[in-house]
């Protein structure tokens, strides 16, 4: 039967592999996933080994918080402002419909605050900064200038990874901020258009909104910024294979990224959401 | 004391043999240049020597110390007697000549911006390139590239310099110009020089003793007149390519060589 199943010939258009094949993908898929894992964790460890021992360069680490927000903030500003209008849009819509214009300030600054601003914040970031940093070191890899940091015996995790993850782990809070602001004013403006005051929009932010969704997001966002950090750092210095390798890190950092992002989301959602206390 | 001591050193990747049984020993101050074919190799035995790759099995010890059992941080301290020039020279884009020439030194000694700048100037001075301090490595040749990588090497004040093929891809004279560069570097600063490459008329210029590399044996080291008065078979194919060429041309005694020669031989 196995061997009338691999002599089939396949269907046009058919692009499941044989099931042999298909377990040593999955096989393969387990062993990326965890070699992703380790490395990933490796890394942390080390980070963190090379600051307990070495400390931080601080010159190296305003350049990178400079070029992280220099790099990122625009584009957050524009698609958090864009989203925030968008969203207030259909909630504007609903609610002029059935009569609760009272509760969309609060929804809308209740899910930026909570939600979209660390999490466009980080794709953002991501998509930008993270993509920038894993081609620069892959850069650097493939032209052997890594080897050239050991050679000197100056160590990558000190002077790449340290630097990038934390100017990632502390830049996206701020950067998050802003995106709430720009939200939120993207989110009164089309509100307003469509009917709802503006006084009426901030009273009801005022009525939902408690520092602690603030610092929710916060929260999000240092990890947000750490994962950023450190997977953009770990495709970089796994780099092989010139231009194409430099390609494929950059690549497999936003889409790791972005992925583990929105895992990390699901779980911290319902984490944080047991500290809120609602009125 | 020798400055390098090279013991039954064995290298594999994914089973495959790199390196196989290497010994060599090199004394202080002295030249050794390391030749043999493309991927015979050589650049991962210079990387093995710098602690830049492990070695699967074997010893190498620098100043008679074993860098094979060390962390990357007790590296750190030998790698400090060691300046490496790349073959791609490797130099940071985003900085700028000074910046490159300096990076070892501002993280590892404290020095005032005059010993900085005295240093950087020496340097230049010695790579015959003075005056490019604000220049950045795009804005430079494939030779300037390689002295500055030089340059950068030397910053430190190294015992043991090593070259990953510092002549290729260049012109004649910038050539010469390196080689002059290496045997100066030699006699101001009294450092030992391993020299990886296969640029023959270098090698038997400057060296005090060759190696040859083959299929990851080291099959010769010796001084470079008895290197190049060897009668393997092997080593006087690479050095003279062109006699083999005669041979193949010829009909009778190219099939005697061709019955001769290893299978593995340039073609």
């Amino acid at each position: 039967m196995a061997d009338q199943a691999a002599r089939r010939k396949p269907a046009i258009g058919e692009i499941a592999p044989p099931p042999s094949e298909r377990h040593g993908l999955m096989r393969g898929g387990l062993l990326a996933v965890l070699t992703f894992l380790g490395e990933t964790g490796l890394l942390s460890v080390q980070a963190v080994g090379s600051i307990a021992r070495y400390g931080v360069n601080v010159g190296d680490l305003l350049n990178q918080m400079a070029a992280v927000g220099a790099d990122s903030i625009w584009i957050i500003l524009t698609i958090t402002c864009a989203t925030g209008a968008v969203f207030a849009f259909y909630i504007t819509n609903l609610a002029v419909q059935i009569g609760f214009t009272q509760f969309v300030g609060g929804t809308l600054s209740y899910g930026f605050l909570n939600e979209l601003g660390p999490v466009l914040g980080g794709v953002a970031l991501a998509a930008r900064s993270g993509a920038a940093i894993a081609a620069e070191i892959g850069s650097m890899v493939v032209t052997e200038q890594v080897d050239a940091l050991r050679a000197m015996a100056v160590s990558p995790v000190r002077y790449l990874v340290v630097p990038r993850v934390l100017a990632a782990i502390l830049m996206l809070p701020l950067l998050t901020v802003l995106a709430d602001l720009a939200g939120l004013l993207g989110g009164m403006g089309f509100a307003g258009a469509a009917g709802v005051p503006y006084t009426e929009f901030l009273l009801s932010l005022r009525q939902f909104v408690q520092p602690l969704d603030l610092i929710n997001g916060m929260i999000k966002a240092i990890v947000f910024g750490y994962l950023i950090g450190i997977i953009a750092c770990q495709q970089g210095l796994r780099t092989r294979g010139g231009a194409t390798g430099v390609g494929r890190s950059t690549t497999s950092s936003v889409v790791l990224c972005v992925v583990m992002i929105f895992l990390t989301d699901l779980v911290l959602a319902q984490v944080l959401t047991q500290r809120v206390r609602h009125p | 004391m020798s400055a390098i001591t090279v013991r039954n050193l064995v290298y594999e990747v994914s089973q495959k043999r790199i390196l196989d049984d290497i010994h060599l020993e090199i004394a202080h101050g002295e030249i050794v240049s390391i030749m043999g074919q493309s991927g015979s190799g050589k650049t991962t035995l210079l990387k093995l020597m710098t602690g830049l790759l492990k070695p699967t099995s074997g010893h190498i010890l620098i100043d008679d110390q074993d860098i094979t059992g060390l962390s990357e941080a007790d590296l750190d301290a030998v790698r400090l007697k060691m300046g490496l020039v790349f073959q791609y020279a490797a130099l940071f884009d985003s900085l700028n000549v000074y910046d490159n020439i300096l990076f070892g030194v501002v993280r590892h000694k404290r020095l005032s911006r005059k010993e900085l700048d005295a240093i950087v100037r020496d340097r230049l001075d010695q790579v015959d390139l003075e005056g490019i301090e604000k220049r950045y490595p795009a804005e430079l040749s494939g030779g300037m590239q390689k002295r500055v990588g030089l340059a950068r090497a030397l910053a430190m004040k190294p015992s043991i310099v090593f070259y990953d093929e510092p002549t290729s891809g260049l012109d004649p004279i910038t050539v010469n110009t390196i080689d002059e560069l290496i045997m100066d570097t030699r006699r101001r600063e009294e450092v030992t020089s391993v020299v990886v490459s296969h640029h023959l008329p270098s090698i038997f210029r400057i060296s005090d003793k060759v190696a040859m590399l083959h299929e990851g044996k080291i099959i010769i080291y010796d001084t470079p007149e008895k290197v190049q008065a060897s009668a393997d078979p092997i080593v006087q194919t690479f050095i003279h390519p062109e006699r083999n060429e005669k041979e193949e041309n010829s009909p009778h005694e190219g099939a005697q060589a061709e019955r001769q020669r290893p299978e593995t031989l340039p073609r």
